[in-house]
């Protein structure tokens, strides 16, 4: 909301504060102002000339000379204007002055335009005259200055004067964040009330005051309200003899301030008032209304009408409407109809000050795709007793401004009386929320200045209807907080007891999860949660693949955000993906993310959201290097146990002969793989890169962060090496499972110290090289012990088909 | 022998002091003193020297022998110290040649500006919560006094999934879920990923973090809001940060306020970056409305609290003077790694 300090003023006529005090102040009792333009920036030295004579310059044709009456002296001005006449009254800028802008109205300088006496092609000129543009300003703003030329003011203008005082541009725009639940403040009349009492200066508001002439309405028109729900109040004025003119400079100044183009005397008035009062108003022909009669229901389902846009709407039973005896003229709260609007041959108009429910309002207009000044009003929930007074305000005004001649009396259909509320007030109650010591009678001087009664007998605070927010005793204590400064309530630390700052165990578990992620070398992305459902294709997921199962969003900003993802890869992917061709070397990346596993669809109650830890990368190192990750993360979260590799469920989206599922503790708790060949192409990834995911609740379980001491060996090792022979397929994997079930309580660890394929080795088999170590944690170890465990590893390996070499 | 002897010891002495390396002394102690040295051969002799003179005689070479010692210990250690000063001059190295740095992952921005948000918060005795994503309207609206229809479910622009389930727009739908419980007193912050159907530009994105704080006890005050979160300000932004609370409305909260920092690169005086106002809007706060305390089933009248929001990304936005919203998304390693 945007309006005129001027306007402010006039009805709270003693403030006199500088455009930044007044945000300061305002902003501080909770009316926000967002900034504010000064009309006069950059506007110096300029008054209201007459042109005493205009001749031709010697030398230039288009240039001409003028001697120009500024009050005090007469000075010669050369110019190029073409609209400029002997006796014209005009705004000049003398010499050393300065104007705000160029005559083309583009944006203006920062520091305005500094005006100099000069030559122009070898004759003196000592000051400029000036167009609306130069001033700043624009022809929105002043419909009636010309096109590309100087403004002339009106001939009883006293020359000499302060031209930027003529024009009403001492003057300062602010721009308000008015939050949803003041309703009232959407008005002037209701921030100008805020003002005065932030100010602690006299509210003066309009008493809207308009008794028409002698005829009655009722004559006139009638009203019928059909669906009183949706429009607890209707009132409805008619003005005959309608004489359609501009409105006159103050009221179009400020609605060009509010950002409201003026029009005319009429549509200037409507406008002029729902600015003041926040109440929108419409204006019917009345000679265009059927039977002069106003029904005001709901349309049927797959009616049309055209709006005064012209635009042709299909509507539905929710859709409130005016009418008349036969037809639409009007969707309420909305825009007015094609058939009814106000054309230059009006006569006789009916005026129109309803209230209408905000939320069907609110609902319709984005139905209906059309959000209009009135409906944003009116779907923030207006106050019916606003109605009366605001049709009041315009009637006066068309009197005061000779528009029309207003026909006597008030249609009012009234279906509700809203009553002011009762809100109990219990002072110590309010220090008690707030944290402070504010007396009673401190508080209720807050009150009065807001306008809120004061029942002493009840002890009760009366809001009055327009206050639509106060309902509760913490509402009080806001108007009270307000008043008083929110900057002097003092600043304390809760009391009470003692409670412990703490993270939640899988936030623990994920840190930990993080910090070795980040040890080897990986660095954190985050990905959105919601994505395209073509990355099933991209990541080759079968059409039965249970990751197509995604939730939908019925209100998604794209297909490429349209479902809740069902795996991190497709985000993983992209981030390796944007990271390769912008050529970064060596990328390692991880994410810690939800994804959404419905267990039904359409969704009947939430999904399993589980927490993913993903990690990728390329460049430098392999497979290998990405189960180091993986094992040191497990090391570090207390699951030292052996973690096994399953190749027994294969992923689509994974190189078949180089993935495996993670098991722990006989469950899977997650997969590693290098990344398909074909996927890595979807995702224009020209090198190899692998992809770790591990499903955090499956391995929350099996962490343990205890730790226990296990000694520090006394007696010395034996180690023994032994080297193999065997077929390819043979896992290396199955080794290590016959070493530790026939290690006994002796073996302490192995290690592979060699791995071989080629030309030494028969084609198919491989040659595989540990090295075991035994240690007893009570003596030395004699090699008979060992010897006799060692035969016992040695006949099992044999049976699996492997072969000792020499 | 006698000569003999006087002859051994002056030859060893002049080798001794002749010996330039450490390994040419250990020869010399070897041919002295060793079990087949010069003197270990005069001591074998013994029996040919008449024995009353064989203590004076023995004496005696024991004294040649400590006289070698010593002169061998003298040389050697002058030898050594020569030998490692060479070795420490050989040995000087550039120290201003490039430094082989370990490879380390670093936390996205976001991470950052929460640990320290987290850091805070716990340390003031808050528990780290979480709530989920996917939610009912309930809790992301009703029970934040937000009724059916009411105009605020549109200003906050809701993905919906289904009528009555929809993507969290506000972490304060963790305060229901924390208070439903009833476990008072409530002290915690829920950090998370909320969702709003703003388009990506450079400030906005449809998918961002919150981080909501919320207090419910017995005589908690307006005062211990702005105690709580003007601390927070300072430990965040520094000691010298000045907090201004200015009213606002929020329908879950009365009184509500919005929160300003002095900005941190200006100090307050007015800068660029708070666009000339010294002041840099950084959170939402209020008193628990009693209608939403009485919803989660706690009694308005013996019990008030405070509750807070702070979008993470615009504090990490702030903080780092990170200029676009997107690269929080794109995962560049060059960004990441700035942090």
């Amino acid at each position: 909301m945007n309006s005129a300090l001027s306007w402010i003023k006039a009805y709270v006529p003693d403030l006199d504060v500088t455009a930044q005090e007044y945000t300061d102040a305002m902003t501080l009792t909770g009316t926000k102002v967002e900034g504010y333009e000064c009309l006069d920036k950059n506007l110096e030295k300029i008054v209201v000339g007459q042109i005493v004579s205009i001749e031709k310059h010697p030398d230039a044709e288009k240039l001409i000379i003028c001697q120009v009456n500024v009050g005090s002296e007469t000075i010669q001005i050369v110019t190029g204007a073409s609209n400029v006449n002997v006796g014209d009254k005009v705004p000049v800028v003398l010499d050393g002055g300065k104007v705000a802008g160029g005559h083309d109205g583009g944006p203006l300088p920062e520091n305005g335009i500094k005006i100099k006496k000069g030559k122009l092609r070898g004759v003196e000129s000592f000051g400029m005259m000036c167009s609306i543009e130069e001033l700043g300003s624009s022809r929105d703003m002043y419909p009636e200055a010309p096109e590309n030329g100087i403004y002339i003011f009106p001939q009883d203008t006293e020359v000499g004067a302060d031209a930027v005082e003529v024009l009403g541009l001492h003057d300062v725009v602010f721009e308000y964040e008015i939050t949803s639940n003041r309703v009232d403040c959407y008005s002037i009349v209701g921030i100008a009330r805020e003002a005065a009492a932030t100010f602690g200066k006299e509210f003066v508001p309009p008493v809207p005051e308009c008794k028409g002439n002698d005829e009655d309405v009722k004559n006139y028109a009638s009203v019928e309200v059909v669906d009183t729900d949706l429009c607890p109040r209707y009132c409805a004025r008619v003005v005959k003899n309608i004489k359609l003119a501009p409105s006159p400079e103050w009221m179009q100044r400020r609605l060009a301030a509010s950002g409201i183009r003026p029009i005319n005397n009429i549509v200037d008035i409507t406008n002029y008032v729902m600015e003041e009062y926040g109440q929108p108003m419409h204006a019917f022909d009345l000679d265009t209304v059927a039977g002069h009669k106003i029904v005001v229901k709901r349309a049927a389902d797959g009616d049309e009408f055209q709006t005064l846009d012209g635009q042709v709407r299909t509507l539905d039973k929710d859709i409130l409407m005016i009418n008349d005896a036969d037809k639409a003229i009007g969707i309420a709260g909305i825009m007015g109809g094609e058939n009814s609007k106000i054309t230059d041959d009006v006569k006789t108009m009916l005026f129109e000050s309803a209230c209408f429910d905000g939320t069907n309002i609110r609902l319709s207009a984005k139905r209906l795709g059309l959000r209009t000044d009135a409906s944003g009003k009116f779907e923030k929930g207006l106050d019916p007793n606003n109605c009366s007074e605001a049709i009041n305000r315009a009637c006066q005004l068309i009197e005061e401004l000779g528009c029309g001649e207003v026909v006597g009396g008030m249609i009012d259909v009234c279906a509700v009386t809203k009553e002011p509320k009762r809100i109990p007030f219990n002072p110590e109650k309010i220090n008690k929320l707030l944290g402070t010591d504010i007396s009673k009678e401190d508080m209720l001087k807050y009150f009065a200045k807001l306008d809120l009664g004061y029942d002493a007998d009840k002890e009760e605070i009366i809001a009055p209807t327009f206050r639509q927010d106060l309902e509760c005793e913490a509402d009080i204590a806001e108007e009270v907080a307000r008043f008083f400064g929110y900057e002097n309530i003092p600043t304390t630390l809760p009391t009470g007891e003692a409670t412990t700052g703490k993270i939640s165990y899988k936030l623990r578990v994920e840190e930990v999860a993080r910090e070795v992620a980040q040890f080897c070398g990986f660095s954190q992305g985050m990905n959105y949660s919601f994505e395209s459902p073509k990355v099933f294709d991209k990541l080759m997921l079968p059409a039965d693949s249970p990751l197509r199962n995604a939730i939908e969003i019925a209100n998604p900003l794209g297909e490429d955000y349209s479902v809740m993802r069902t795996s991190t890869l497709n985000g993983m992917l992209t981030s390796l993906s944007t990271n390769y061709n912008r050529r970064n070397k060596d990328v390692r990346l991880y994410e810690i993310g939800n994804v959404y596993l419905p267990k039904a669809l359409p969704l009947t109650e939430l999904p399993d959201e589980r927490s993913q830890f993903t990690l990728g990368f390329y460049g430098e190192g392999d497979f290998f290097t990405l189960k180091g990750v993986v094992e040191e993360m497990f090391e570090k979260l207390g699951m030292t146990d052996k973690v096994t590799y399953s190749t027994d469920n294969k992923k689509v989206f994974l190189h078949p002969g180089r993935q495996a599922e993670i098991v722990y503790h006989n469950t899977v708790v997650g997969f590693i793989g290098e990344v398909h060949p074909l996927v890595l192409e979807n995702y224009n990834i020209g090198t190899r890169a692998y992809i770790a995911n591990l499903d955090m609740p499956s391995i929350l379980p099996m962490v343990s962060f205890d730790r226990k001491f296990k000694g520090i060996a006394k007696f010395p090792a034996v180690t023994r090496d032994i080297s193999m022979v065997m077929r390819k397929n043979i896992m290396v994997g199955q080794i290590e499972d016959i070493i530790e079930k026939k290690g006994g309580k002796l073996l302490e660890s192995y290690k592979l110290f060699d791995i071989y394929e080629g030309s030494q080795i028969m084609a198919g088999f491989k040659s595989v090289a540990y090295s075991i170590t035994f240690r007893a944690a009570d003596r030395t170890l004699e090699d008979k012990d060992v010897n006799e465990i060692m035969d016992k590893i040695l006949a099992a390996l044999k049976e699996l088909g492997v072969e000792l070499r020499a | 022998m006698r000569e003999k002897l006087e002859q051994i010891k002056l030859e060893a002495m002049k080798r001794i002091e002749a010996s330039d390396a450490l390994d040419k002394l250990k020869d010399i102690q070897v041919a002295y003193l060793g079990k087949k040295g010069e003197l270990t051969s005069v001591m074998k002799n013994m029996k040919n020297v008449a024995p009353e003179e064989r203590p004076q005689f023995g004496q005696m070479v024991n004294e040649a022998r400590t006289a070698i010692e010593n002169k061998i210990e003298e040389v050697r250690k002058t030898l050594a110290a020569a030998a490692l000063e060479k070795r420490l001059n050989d040995e000087v190295i550039d120290v201003t040649l490039p430094a082989e740095r370990s490879v380390i992952g670093h936390s996205h921005p976001n991470t950052v500006a929460l640990e320290e948000l987290e850091r805070i918060f716990v340390g003031m005795g808050y528990e780290v919560v979480e709530g989920p994503e996917i939610e009912y309207d309930y809790y992301n609206f009703e029970a934040l006094n937000i009724p059916a229809n009411h105009p605020a479910k549109d200003e906050q622009d809701t993905f919906y999934i289904t009528n009555d389930i929809l993507l969290r727009t506000q972490t304060s739908s963790v305060q229901a879920r924390i208070m439903e419980k009833g476990e008072l007193p409530i002290r915690v912050i829920a950090p998370g990923r909320v969702f709003r159907s703003d388009e990506v530009d450079a400030t906005h994105s449809p998918s961002f973090h919150q981080v909501e704080g919320l207090v419910i006890d017995k005589n908690i005050t307006f005062a211990d809001l702005k105690g709580t979160l003007a601390q927070f300000a300072k430990e965040l932004f520094g000691e010298n940060t000045k907090v201004k609370f200015r009213p606002h409305h929020f329908p879950f909260t009365e009184p509500s306020a919005e929160v300003d920092v002095s900005c941190f690169k200006c100090g307050g005086k007015g800068c660029r970056f708070c666009k000339g106002s010294g002041w840099i809007e950084i959170l939402g706060c209020g008193m628990v409305h009693p209608r939403v305390l009485k919803m989660s089933g706690i009694d308005p009248e013996k019990y008030t609290g405070f509750a807070f929001g702070i979008g993470l990304e615009r504090i990490a936005l702030l903080k780092y003077e990170i200029d676009d919203m997107r690269l929080l998304y794109e995962n560049d390693e060059r960004f990441l790694k700035q942090f």
